[in-house]
């Protein structure tokens, strides 16, 4: 019989089978269909981020940037519409600009070899001070109603699925996949093989800003607002779904569904939570008992595994 | 395959999800008679302030809870972005609107990014108010407003000409403003130049900007003393400006010679107030104003609260006016070296 081996995947089902469980008993409201629709726009620009995130995550790498690039390109779009650029052009513009940014990031960190933590850390502080400094710090309002309708809804859940699927399929079925885990798992040993590991990671931290100017647009059609202090903090958001979902900060681990596990997780329970006791500042601590508690489960279930394979006693078992 | 299995049947639950527009507008009214409620029904209001934390809008909460309580037919629900941030408060406003509360009443600390939660919230049925700030007219039903500009006006020029000496009052007054074109600040100086005419003695010499920046409020308030030598009073209308006025005056060692008066917490003032550089902070009553907001809620729930009102009857506050689809508190309050003590916010 084949043996069933636990994942990082079941343990986020189990909790959050846990967690709709007690939702269904506490709180009947938030588990129908509508309350969850309403919730489910929050998620959108974190989930779409922690895509590339994950990927990068997996070189062994990081972008702190994601927040800034978002902010950036989306004033940049706020800006360009309200010089009267065509919306459509400006959207276009918009992720050429995201993509630009992230490519900036990937550029340092393979033609410059400085430390991805550190370009990102300056491109973090230096993206947003670019943003106030454009925007003078104002919100940029006023778009079309037709532009903000065809923006929300099901068009982000769309974007999502398919970048997710998208990235899914490459990371199992082709080269490119398999050298970004190699990447993660030995860079040197990578490099000696052949792999081109600095075009793929500049493609990453392109993929990452590209996806941060599509992100921008849909956060500025959501707000029907562009403004400098947008998405701050999005990058540790993005990090922590990635962590959650099983990716190693080392690097060489880390699957699209776990990471798609750990985000709806995030989202449940802290939507949850703050639906539940009504206390704004708990949504902080929630997010991090949450990583430990996943971390914790698995142990569990890692040393119980352990125990089954080794004999109890060997000194007892009879010859 | 496995694992593409199990993203697969999640891609499809949040599409379905995403795809329940549709379902939604089956029933926006599940609360029996929404309309006619008999005033025993309990309802529960939720209030977001600007920012949750903060001693203004902790004093505005307990007075909203002293309200709650005070009718005991309302589930009082306060809570807000710790950060400040818009974004959260938008994820606040959608919760409730999830959980169908009554009233959402709002003090939007940005009206352009609340806007869209207030207008779902109001499609779903849902009555919503703005208190303490205001949001775009057609999101909200009501302001709760806390003071008009000619009360503040008068209050500021009136506490400057008692604390210089009565209506005979002589001297030099100078105005620190946030900017020259914030809305707030130049109907309050306006309404604060008619006010000043009852005053013959008080003689208007300048209006300055700050820039919503205490540096350069403090520089402005330096500037002022150097230039016009007999300067007896500064009016410095906005938070940020007001510290820093004081600080430039009282640095100057001008305390008792100069006058600085404005709008500000108490708190933020207490070392001024106490070393007479500050005689008067003016600032309309915070509890009143929460508590106000939540009787408002429930005469807006019960329909005695409806266009075309012109009172609102509010408990302890007694009736209290409508002018518009503004709910007027009224009235400032004036703190001093007397009564500061006995306020902590």
């Amino acid at each position: 019989m084949k043996t069933l081996r636990w994942s990082r995947e079941m343990t986020l089902i189990v909790l959050l089978a846990c967690l709709m469980g007690a939702a269904s008993v506490l709180e009947p409201k938030f588990v129908t269909v509508r309350a969850q629709t309403l919730l489910a726009t929050h998620l959108w620009e974190l989930a779409l981020v922690a895509i590339p995130m994950l990927l990068i995550v997996i070189t062994a790498g990081i972008d702190l940037s994601v927040g800034s690039i978002v902010a950036l390109s989306a004033v940049s779009f706020g800006l360009m519409f309200e010089r009267n650029v065509p919306p459509v052009v400006a959207v276009g513009l918009t992720v050429i600009i995201g993509t630009m940014l992230g490519g900036l990031n990937g550029w340092f960190v393979t033609k410059m070899r400085v430390h991805p933590l550190l370009v990102t850390l300056a491109t973090l502080a230096a993206y947003r001070g670019m943003a106030e400094g454009i925007s003078t710090a104002r919100a940029i309002s006023g778009y079309p109603d037709w532009l903000l309708s065809a923006l929300q809804g099901p068009t982000p859940v769309v974007i999502f699925v398919l970048v997710a699927l998208g990235t899914h399929l490459v990371m199992a079925r082709t080269y490119f996949g398999r050298w970004v885990l190699a990447i993660g798992t030995e860079e040197n040993v990578s490099r000696f093989s052949r792999i081109p590991v600095d075009r793929v990671k500049l493609w990453l931290y392109g993929f990452s800003g590209l996806i941060c100017g599509i992100a921008a647009i849909l956060l500025v059609a959501r707000n029907n607002t562009a403004k400098a202090d947008m998405a701050s903090g999005l990058e540790l958001d993005a990090i922590t779904a990635v962590v959650l979902g099983g990716a190693s900060i080392h690097g060489g681990k880390g699957r699209v569904t776990g990471l798609v596990l750990g985000l709806i997780l995030i989202h449940e329970t802290r939507e949850f939570v703050s639906w539940h006791w009504k206390q704004n500042e708990l949504n902080l601590v929630v997010i991090g008992s949450l990583l430990i508690l996943t971390v914790l489960l698995e142990n569990i279930a890692e040393i119980r595994k352990n125990r089954k394979l080794q004999p109890v006693n060997p000194a007892s078992a009879k010859p | 395959m496995k694992n593409l299995f199990a993203l697969c049947a999640l891609a499809i639950v949040l599409v379905g999800c995403s795809g329940g527009d549709a379902a939604k507008s089956e029933s926006p009214t599940d609360k029996p008679g929404s309309s006619a409620a008999s005033e025993s029904k309990q309802i529960t209001v939720a209030m977001l302030p600007k920012k949750k934390g903060v001693p203004y809008f902790t004093s505005c909460s307990e007075g909203a809870m002293e309200a709650a309580k005070e009718l005991g037919n309302v589930e009082l629900i306060y809570d807000g972005p710790t950060s400040g941030d818009a974004a959260d408060a938008v994820k606040l406003i959608d919760q409730w609107t999830a959980q169908g509360v009554d009233v959402i009443a709002v003090s939007p600390n940005d009206p352009a990014v609340l806007g869209p939660a207030m207008k779902r919230a109001r499609d779903a049925g849902i009555k919503v108010l703005t208190w303490d700030a205001d949001a775009d007219a057609a999101n909200r039903e009501f302001l709760v407003n806390q003071a008009t500009p000619e009360e503040i006006g008068n209050s500021l020029v009136d506490a400057m000409a008692k604390d210089l000496g009565g209506d005979s009052a002589t001297g030099e007054v100078a105005i620190v403003t946030a900017s020259l074109t914030a809305a707030n600040q130049n109907e309050w100086i306006k309404f604060m130049k008619v006010r000043l005419e009852k005053y013959p003695g008080l003689k208007l010499i300048a209006t300055k900007p700050s820039n919503e920046d205490q540096k350069l409020a403090f520089s402005v308030a330096q500037d002022l003393m150097k230039v016009y030598p007999n300067l007896k009073g500064v009016f410095a209308i906005s938070s940020v400006a007001f510290p820093g006025a004081a600080e430039a005056v009282k640095q100057a060692g001008k305390a008792g010679k100069v006058l600085v008066t404005g709008l500000s917490t108490p708190n933020d003032m207490k070392t001024y107030v106490k070393e007479d550089v500050v005689k008067s902070v003016i600032l309309w009553n915070t509890k009143d104003l929460g508590y106000l907001t939540v009787f408002a809620a429930r005469e807006l729930v019960d329909g005695k609260l409806k266009a075309g009102s012109t009172t609102v009857a509010a408990g302890r506050l007694g009736e209290k006016k409508v002018v518009g689809d503004n709910v007027m508190l009224g009235g400032t309050i004036t703190f001093n070296k007397e009564n500061i003590d006995q306020f902590d916010f």
